[in-house]
């Protein structure tokens, strides 16, 4: 065992290093970041210039084939790319939803022309795409979407509403899951398109989250009209088309970045007095502290074991299917007690240590539990695809979408 | 930190492929003969242990996987025992490989004078002698400052107990205190457990299935091992290592019981459905998957620290330890969950590892102590 580059992936990590060094700004300390506001025009703009600056270089897109701009290289290169930017103060996130789940949803069912015409901006951060998939009464059960496309001659005609769109605010393009056919059962009526966020009748609306800010939106489709040369797939496939797009998500393998963990909790439970003395001589808080450094040492050392897979050209085991269950809890539950360690003054958003960070992370965890796959459904994942036990009972399988919740 | 661990190396982080063909051979071994009825046997019989799967992993070399080859052994690195500990977790098997394989020999490696290593390391590596380690005296964690067993003049005297092992070990290493002050107060002892001296008594304890037993030594030969007052510095640290081996043991006993309570929660029907389809069942065995993983590469990172003598080793034992005890306690007692009344039967097999892990989330210290030294480690690492 060793944490070793091969010759080849040292190489790339020189490659990669130099060329960071000469087009951006290394950070001075691990923590540095650029606000993660993505509702910031100016932070936008840094983010297009820097995805064109990569895409120019070639490292927008590692894996991708050369025809369409990347290197056709394994992963594991793409790994590296991602741990040597981690160390530079550059503006990202963006562009993860277009190029990872809405390009290669494309590229599988795009015609040539259109691919010619997407891809390349979307790469070099001229676009940005969105992804259209969740309805306010299909989350979790996301075949259950209500928005129709109709049917009128050479054109659909979309009406509905989607919601918890990441930045659909400033996005240019989306793919949209809609339904097509409700006489048929949930999965069996879908169809997706990919349209123009400026195409008449669609409305963004931001939505404020309780903590504060507004990364995603409702968005509205009223007698929204697209060509039928925008299907992505055969009318009534758009669920295959759906999971093309969800098992391209972003490969999980870079390293979690810029949350307070840890150093920070022992810092506060080094200057926190409690009746025995320091925090960190009491025993339940070295018990918490143990318990936290256990589960971030592991959520570390399982993303290397991914790594090795890939490194070896292996198809990684399942062990990443854990990473979200554990870190979710973590972040809402270690900030709930750095709060506590703070006492009556736990509740407030300024003049605490590390800018307010652990309310911030108690706040955002809430959310972490359920975006992109909850707890409850996680833990459905790996008992049913690690374990093999049995699927959920569905009692709609069977039964046409509009007969659904009806008295039979 | 190692620089790979702060992102820029990209590594191998896993087992070789002679590694897992070892695993493989001893996996085969054991399915083979020691399945759940020999656990039985022992559990319910008066044997010391499985004599005769003790004696086919001594056929296939494993006592001495890790013993030089200069003593007998193959000279392995702290991988290979890694993946044979969880093998024999695996199967809970009833031999004594925690005790002779593990902290036995590692004391040896650890402590012993060319002398001692040449005599005991020899005769564990041919499988001629079984060693265990006696700490414990009654119900107290042990301490230097609470061993009432004495030792001076080449004399043992005192009570050791619980002793896992203790009938069937041929020598032992006990802790005794040796008169200094402070941590100082202790040594360790060697001593052969071959002489009227010393008398062997059964104690009854959770898990049957391996035989625990009281020594009482009266003025015993003995002889120290490593130098004196120097007992409680190489205990901690050669439970370091056996931390290490121990969360293998305890990953392979936890992954078992995960399968074996997912076998049964799709067998069994409740309300007109298998029980595993219920969310109550699935999301549980979930967390179980959840916990080994976690376990799986704490411990990992472990066995590298080991092999590699790494500065980190005190971190990542304890880490490892704690993980692994985690893992093992939580899938062994919701496998009895799973199975309902029938796991809580002598005749269903999910008590064998109810009470193997509990015996090893203890015998070598127990998660809050662990907890404790973590956190310790981690303010002298941030403080280096």
């Amino acid at each position: 065992m060793d944490f070793n580059d091969t010759p080849e992936e040292a190489a790339f990590r020189k490659e990669v290093r130099t060329w960071l060094e000469a087009n951006a700004t290394r950070k001075s300390d691990d923590k540095q970041s650029f606000r993660a506001r993505n509702d910031d025009p100016e932070l936008l703009k840094k983010a297009k210039e820097w995805q064109d600056k990569k895409a120019r270089a070639g490292y927008a897109r590692i894996t991708w084939p050369k025809e369409f701009g990347g290197r056709g290289a394994s992963p594991i290169l793409q790994v590296i790319y991602q741990q040597e930017e981690a160390n530079f103060l550059v503006p990202l996130g963006f562009f993860d939803i277009g190029l990872g789940m809405c390009i290669p949803t494309m590229m599988a069912y795009a015609k040539p022309e259109q691919l010619q015409r997407y891809v390349k901006p979307a790469l070099h951060g001229q676009e940005v795409w969105c992804q259209l998939f969740s309805e306010p009464a299909a989350g979790s059960d996301v075949a259950g979407i209500r928005t129709r496309a109709e049917r009128d001659g050479d054109d659909w005609v979309i009406n509905g509403q989607k919601v918890w769109t990441s930045g659909a605010h400033y996005c240019d393009y989306g793919i949209v899951i809609t339904r097509t056919d409700p006489n048929v059962p949930k999965h069996a009526g879908l169809t997706m398109f990919f349209l123009d966020m400026k195409t008449p009748g669609v409305e963004v609306r931001p939505i404020k989250q309780i903590s504060g800010g507004a990364n995603f939106n409702e968005v509205f489709f009223t007698d929204v009209r697209i060509p039928d040369s925008q299907r992505l797939g055969k009318v009534g496939e758009g669920w295959k088309a759906a999971l093309t797009t969800l098992m391209n998500e972003r490969l999980a393998v870079g390293l979690p970045s810029g949350g307070l963990d840890i150093d920070e909790l022992m810092e506060l439970a080094r200057d926190t007095d409690l009746e025995d003395g320091p925090a960190i001589r009491n025993q339940q808080v070295r018990g918490k502290i143990a318990e936290w450094y256990v589960q971030q040492q592991g959520l570390k050392l399982t993303r290397y074991r991914t790594l090795t897979a890939l490194s070896k050209g292996q198809t990684p085991g399942p062990e990443s299917s854990i990473i979200k269950i554990v870190a979710a809890p973590k972040m809402q539950d270690m900030g709930a007690f750095a709060m506590e360690l703070m006492g009556h003054a736990g509740i407030m958003k300024e003049d605490v240590p590390h800018a307010a960070g652990f309310q911030a992370q108690w706040i955002g965890g809430a959310g972490f539990r359920i975006a992109g796959g909850t707890d409850e459904i996680l833990r459905n994942i790996v008992a049913e695809r690690v374990l093999g036990l049995p699927a959920d009972i569905r009692v709609d399988k069977d039964i046409p979408f509009n007969q659904l919740g009806k008295k039979g | 930190m190692r620089a790979g661990l702060l992102g820029s190396g990209i590594m191998n982080f896993d087992f070789s492929d002679d590694q897992k063909l070892l695993k493989e051979q001893v996996r085969k071994f054991l399915a083979d003969k020691c399945p759940t009825k020999v656990v039985r046997r022992v559990l319910d019989g008066n044997e010391t242990h499985a004599d005769e799967v003790w004696k086919g992993l001594v056929d296939l070399g494993v006592p001495g996987i890790g013993i030089p080859e200069e003593y007998g052994g193959s000279g392995l690195s702290p991988l290979e025992v890694c993946v044979v500990a969880e093998e024999i977790g695996r199967a809970a098997a009833p031999v004594p490989f925690d005790t002779s394989v593990v902290l036995a020999t590692e004391a040896l490696k650890l402590a012993g004078s060319e002398a001692q290593k040449k005599k005991w390391l020899t005769d564990l590596a041919s499988g001629k002698a079984i060693g265990t380690l006696a700490i414990a005296e009654g119900p107290q964690p042990p301490k230097p400052r609470n061993i009432r067993t004495t030792f001076g003049g080449g004399r043992l005297n005192g009570k050791k107990v619980p002793v896992t092992d203790g009938e069937a070990a041929t020598f032992a290493i006990a802790l005794a205190n040796t008169g200094g002050a402070g941590d100082r107060a202790v040594s360790l002892v060697l001593v052969d457990l071959k002489q009227a001296a010393v008398t062997k008594k059964r104690v009854e304890t959770i898990d049957p299935a391996r035989k625990h037993a009281e020594l009482t030594f009266k003025d015993a030969s003995a002889e120290l091992l490593g130098g004196e007052g120097e007992g409680w510095r190489l205990l901690e640290r050669l439970y370091d290592a056996a931390a290490v081996y121990f969360a293998f043991a305890q990953v392979g006993g936890a992954e078992a019981a995960m399968w074996m309570a997912r076998d049964y929660a799709l067998q069994r029907q409740a309300f007109g459905r298998a029980i595993g389809s219920y969310q109550a069942i699935k999301h549980k065995l979930a967390d179980c998957y959840v916990k080994l993983e976690l376990a799986r590469s704490n411990a990992y990172y472990g066995a590298m620290m080991l092999t590699e003598g790494g500065a980190d080793l005190a971190l990542a034992a304890a880490a490892a330890r704690i993980a692994a005890t985690e893992a093992y306690d939580f899938a062994a007692k919701e496998n009895i969950q799973t199975h309902g009344g029938i796991g809580f039967t002598w005749e269903a097999d999910t008590q064998f590892h109810y009470r193997r892990s509990r015996l090893m989330a203890l015998s070598i210290g127990g998660p809050m102590a662990w907890k404790d030294k973590l956190v310790t480690r981690l303010e002298q690492k941030n403080a280096a």
